[in-house]
């Protein structure tokens, strides 16, 4: 059992552990905090994987970019501070089939991997990965840059409901509205 | 290195994502819960790039790369969709949204409803607590 | 095609033309009400015109055809050939064909001719006028053409056809008066119980024709049939003949078939229909003759329809029902005459009965006419009021009753004699017992015959007046005439039996062939005058007298009364209305309703239920398709785990 091991112990119980209580807490901006810190652990097991770009774009995008929507969406649906008694429904089915998943994933990886041990291959620097991406998937990297743009463009259009109707013109932006209303007192 | 503990780990946060998408009726805790499973599919392909030798280096860190773009358009969208329904329905329990076709002159679904019916969206769902009780 | 031929041809084409114009005419024109009027005047007019025509036009190439006819012709061409089976349009005319045509012809005319002033009032001296005339007058050309095909036909098809348009006219005809609430089911009855009959008419027909390659009544004659084959063509036959002749068991149609006007009813039970059974026998009569079974049960089925139609109108109310019981009876002897072995003693028969029974029809009409009523104990004492009417009505039933001179004498004279020779000589094709049956339930039947005529011309006609109506009076021309004109053969075509000519013509000769001589009727006379005369008018004496005696007793009663229990019984004539019903019409309808409920539970069921079990299931699982975010994703997750599931076992087995 090398060091790595004990990192990887030590991170996958942090990420394992936040991510229970992502799905169990009754804090709804909590969850977005514990998160942040499972995405993290997670963040440190890709660097003791050596995928160094792939954790540093984890910690950029995922708790720099992705958990701050989250928060960001949780305050403008008006979440309460508090606890909330109403985020649950009954579990049994839930618990089911997530319990299944993972403990079904986990005990084929176990079967499939047992207690072997493999060299880590060198380091993703980003200057590796950038010229597999440029040399090997290019394509993959392009078709991407486009879903990105549309998934721009729809959340635009989404967020913007005066959009794209038909008989609505700027004056219907304009119009009383109550669920708009409380939106902007929200804000 | 093991590559035992980190396919474990991803496994075991997949499940819990499958878990807290089931089990959350918050829409924003359940998009959480879809981060929490992209994550350990992430965390498997990374692991996996250590393990299998494939024919080019590093593809399973170009596809964890491309996995995070995915998850951040997601986001994005999924959003945008969470708030449109919050604007229609001050709520954003997912396991309110009505599925049949409303009567005519009610808001139609989330995304394409109208907010210029402000007397349906209000009216149209009596369960929704409104937005000025919170 | 030389004269006869042509005539035989024209006979049943001019009232068929006639009723197809006919029917083209509007039976109660549109319009405003003066037009109205003046337009169904003018419908009326054509109809009146278009029916006598029609009639007249038959009755004058009957006439000369029986006059121009001096042997059988035969004349056909080829229709249909269909494989082994010809079908020919021809005639077959011979004397009998030209006699019988004229009687219709007659009746038709009488019949159209007092139509006109019958139903100008409406039947049942209702205000109203009748609105229908036109289709009416059709409907009786219509009628009488169809009888002409039928007494011409020189084909089993032609025949068929003739006899079914009857059937459908008959229906019409009886239903004609919708303002009775008994017409249609009337018309509904004839219909269906002559129907069952004619059935078994069709498949006699159809085993005959196939037998013998050919519809052609003289290549079946002529054909050499299995026994077997004959006697099960004959015995199907029968039953058609059964149906349309009113003989037992399918006589019940006919009395009620009274809910139609009265000149039909004439025309119904004295000319066209009852006398086409008799007719057609005689038409293959050779065939019944080599088939003596079925002649048998001709000669039982007789023996009892002549009683019970003779009994059964001994206690009827309704003037009309009496005449018609007596026609089944009256029938009954010319089908004994035919079980017996004399035909041409049938053939007379049916010609004077045509005669007396149109003409006391039509007297009775005239009766009905002027008292507004068809019951018996509502009338008497007419003869003051309607002289003429009285007197022909006299005419009528002395003849019905086989008073000497009159024409019934000499043809019912005629059939007693063949039964008897039957019956004590052995002579006929069927066994003597047949013989004994027939002649004895003739006569019986004459003295019942006698006793119901007495007892309907007394209580028509002679005693106190019942009902105190101001002035019963004799009908007007149209009515009078025809009844006048039909007294004449009533009282004298019975001493036409006596001319050779006529005697000859009655006898049904098919052309013989050297192969196939005619083994028909010796030339045997048709009037008789034995000694066993006296018997029959002895018991005519005996019926009509203690009719008589019992009415100078009590002028005022029935003598039907003197039946005592029986009288209803015979009223209900045995009740066979009731025994058909509950054999026939109630198991009939359980069973309709047995299908239809099985049709609309089962099969409607059937293809209702799965209709909507299929909108049912596509509810379903629409229901189960409209899943709410989070059911959703379970059911994705959890097919997802499965089939991962079940990949890892079948792939870690493997």
């Amino acid at each position: 059992m090398t060091g790595a091991d004990v990192l990887l112990l030590a991170l996958g119980a942090v990420a394992v552990g936040s991510g229970v209580l992502v799905v169990t807490t009754r804090h709804l901006v909590r969850a977005g905090l514990y998160l942040v810190v499972c995405l993290g652990a997670l963040a440190g097991d890709y660097l003791v994987l050596t995928a160094e770009l792939v954790a540093w774009v984890q910690v950029l995008i995922y708790v720099g970019a992705v958990v701050v929507l989250l928060l960001f969406a949780v305050m403008l649906t008006r979440a309460p501070i508090g606890a909330s008694d109403d985020l649950d429904r009954p579990g049994w089915p839930a618990a089911l089939i997530g319990g299944g998943a993972g403990l079904g994933l986990a005990a084929l990886l176990v079967d499939a991997y047992r207690w072997t041990a493999v060299a880590l291959p060198e380091a993703g620097t980003a200057e590796r990965i950038g010229g597999e991406i440029f040399r090997s998937w290019v394509l993959p990297f392009e078709v991407l840059s486009v879903l990105l743009l549309s998934a721009l463009v729809g959340a635009v259009i989404l967020s913007r409901p005066d959009i794209g109707r038909p008989g609505a013109g700027p004056s219907s932006a304009a119009r009383p509205d109550p669920a708009g209303r409380s939106t902007e007192a929200a804000r | 290195m093991r590559p035992v503990i980190p396919y474990v780990t991803a496994a075991l946060l997949f499940g819990l994502g499958a878990y807290g998408v089931l089990r959350r009726r918050n829409a924003v805790l359940v998009l959480m819960a879809v981060e929490l499973m992209l994550n350990a599919v992430n965390l498997i392909l990374v692991t996996a790039d250590t393990t299998v030798r494939a024919a080019l280096p590093h593809s399973g860190q170009v596809f964890a790369l491309f996995v995070i773009v995915l998850a951040a358009a997601e986001v994005g969208v999924g959003l945008a969709i969470v708030l449109q329904l919050y604007r229609l329905r001050a709520s954003v329990a997912v396991d309110e949204v009505p599925l049949t076709e409303p009567p005519a002159g009610a808001p139609v679904a989330v995304g394409t409803a109208a907010a210029d019916r402000p007397e349906a969206s209000t009216t149209g769902h009596p369960g929704a607590p409104g937005g000025e009780a919170r | 095609m030389n004269g006869p031929t042509l005539l035989g041809v024209l006979l049943p084409a001019v009232p068929l033309v006639a009723g197809l114009l006919g029917l083209l005419l509007p039976p109660s024109p549109r319009g405003p009400a003066g037009g109205r009027d003046a337009g169904e005047q003018r419908a009326r007019r054509a109809a009146i015109a278009l029916g006598v025509t029609g009639a007249a036009g038959a009755l004058a190439l009957a006439v000369a055809l029986l006059a121009t006819l001096d042997r059988p012709v035969e004349a056909s061409t080829t229709w249909v050939d269909l494989g082994g089976l010809r079908v020919t349009l021809g005639v077959r005319l011979d004397g009998a064909a030209a006699l019988v045509a004229v009687a219709v012809g007659a009746v038709a005319l009488a019949v159209q001719v007092y139509s006109i002033g019958y139903l100008k009032r409406g039947p049942h001296d209702d205000v109203d006028v009748d609105h229908r005339y036109p289709p009416y007058a059709a409907q009786i050309s219509l009628f009488t053409a169809a009888m002409l095909l039928v007494v011409v036909a020189g084909d089993l098809l032609l025949l068929l056809v003739g006899w079914e348009v009857m059937g459908i006219c008959s229906y019409l005809l009886i239903a004609h008066d919708r303002r009775l609430p008994e017409a249609p089911a009337a018309a509904m009855k004839a219909f269906l119980v002559t129907r069952v009959g004619d059935v078994g008419f069709l498949l006699g027909i159809a085993l005959l024709g196939v037998s013998a390659g050919s519809f052609r009544i003289a290549d079946v004659l002529a054909h050499d049939h299995s026994t077997g084959t004959l006697t099960a063509a004959c015995l199907l036959l029968l039953a058609g003949v059964a149906g349309k002749s009113a003989q037992f068991p399918l006589h019940t149609w006919l009395p009620d078939a009274m809910a139609g006007p009265t000149p039909i009813s004439a025309l119904i039970h004295a000319a066209t229909m009852v006398a086409a059974g008799v007719y057609a026998v005689t038409r293959l009569y050779p065939l019944f003759e080599a088939a003596p079974v079925a002649l048998t049960v001709l000669g039982v089925l007789a023996s009892i329809t002549l009683l019970l139609g003779a009994l059964a109108a001994t206690a009827q109310d309704d003037i009309k029902r009496v005449l018609a019981w007596s026609t089944v009876s009256q029938i009954g002897y010319m089908t004994g005459a035919l079980a017996v072995g004399a035909p041409g003693a049938a053939l007379f028969h049916l010609l004077t009965h045509a005669a007396f029974k149109a003409l006391l029809f039509l007297a009775a009409g005239a009766v009905i006419h002027a008292v507004g009523t068809t019951l018996m104990s509502r009338m008497g004492g007419l003869r003051r009021g309607m002289p003429v009417t009285f007197w022909c009505t006299v005419v009528g039933l002395g003849a019905l009753a086989g008073l000497p001179p009159l024409a019934g004498f000499w043809s019912k004279d005629g059939v007693l004699a063949a039964a008897q020779a039957a019956a004590l000589d052995g002579e006929g094709p069927t066994p003597a017992w047949v013989g004994w049956l027939v002649w004895l339930a003739g006569l019986a039947g004459v003295a019942v015959t006698a006793w119901y005529a007495t007892r309907l011309l007394l209580r028509t006609f002679l005693g106190t007046t019942r009902v105190p109506l101001a002035h019963p009076h004799d009908p007007p021309g149209t009515l009078r005439w025809p009844v006048v004109l039909l007294a004449v053969p009533a009282a004298l075509l019975g001493f036409a039996g006596f001319a050779g000519a006529f005697a000859d013509r009655l006898q049904p000769t098919p052309p013989a062939t050297p192969d196939h001589p005619s083994n028909l009727l010796p030339a045997e006379p048709l009037v008789h005058l034995a000694p066993s005369v006296v018997l029959p008018l002895v018991l005519l004496l005996l019926g009509a007298g203690s009719a008589w005696i019992r009415w100078r007793r009590d002028p005022a009663a029935d003598p039907a009364a003197a039946l005592g229990p029986l009288r209803p019984v015979f009223a209900a004539a045995f009740r066979l209305d009731d025994v058909q019903h509950a054999l026939v019409v109630r198991p009939a309808r359980a069973l309709a309703a047995t299908v239809r409920a099985g049709d609309e539970r089962v099969v409607d069921g059937a293809v209702e239920g799965s209709g909507r079990a299929a909108s049912g299931l596509g509810g379903g699982l629409a229901a189960l398709h409209r899943a709410a975010l989070p059911r959703a994703a379970a059911g994705v997750l959890a097919g997802a785990l499965l089939i991962g599931l079940a990949a890892a076992l079948i792939g870690g087995t493997s």
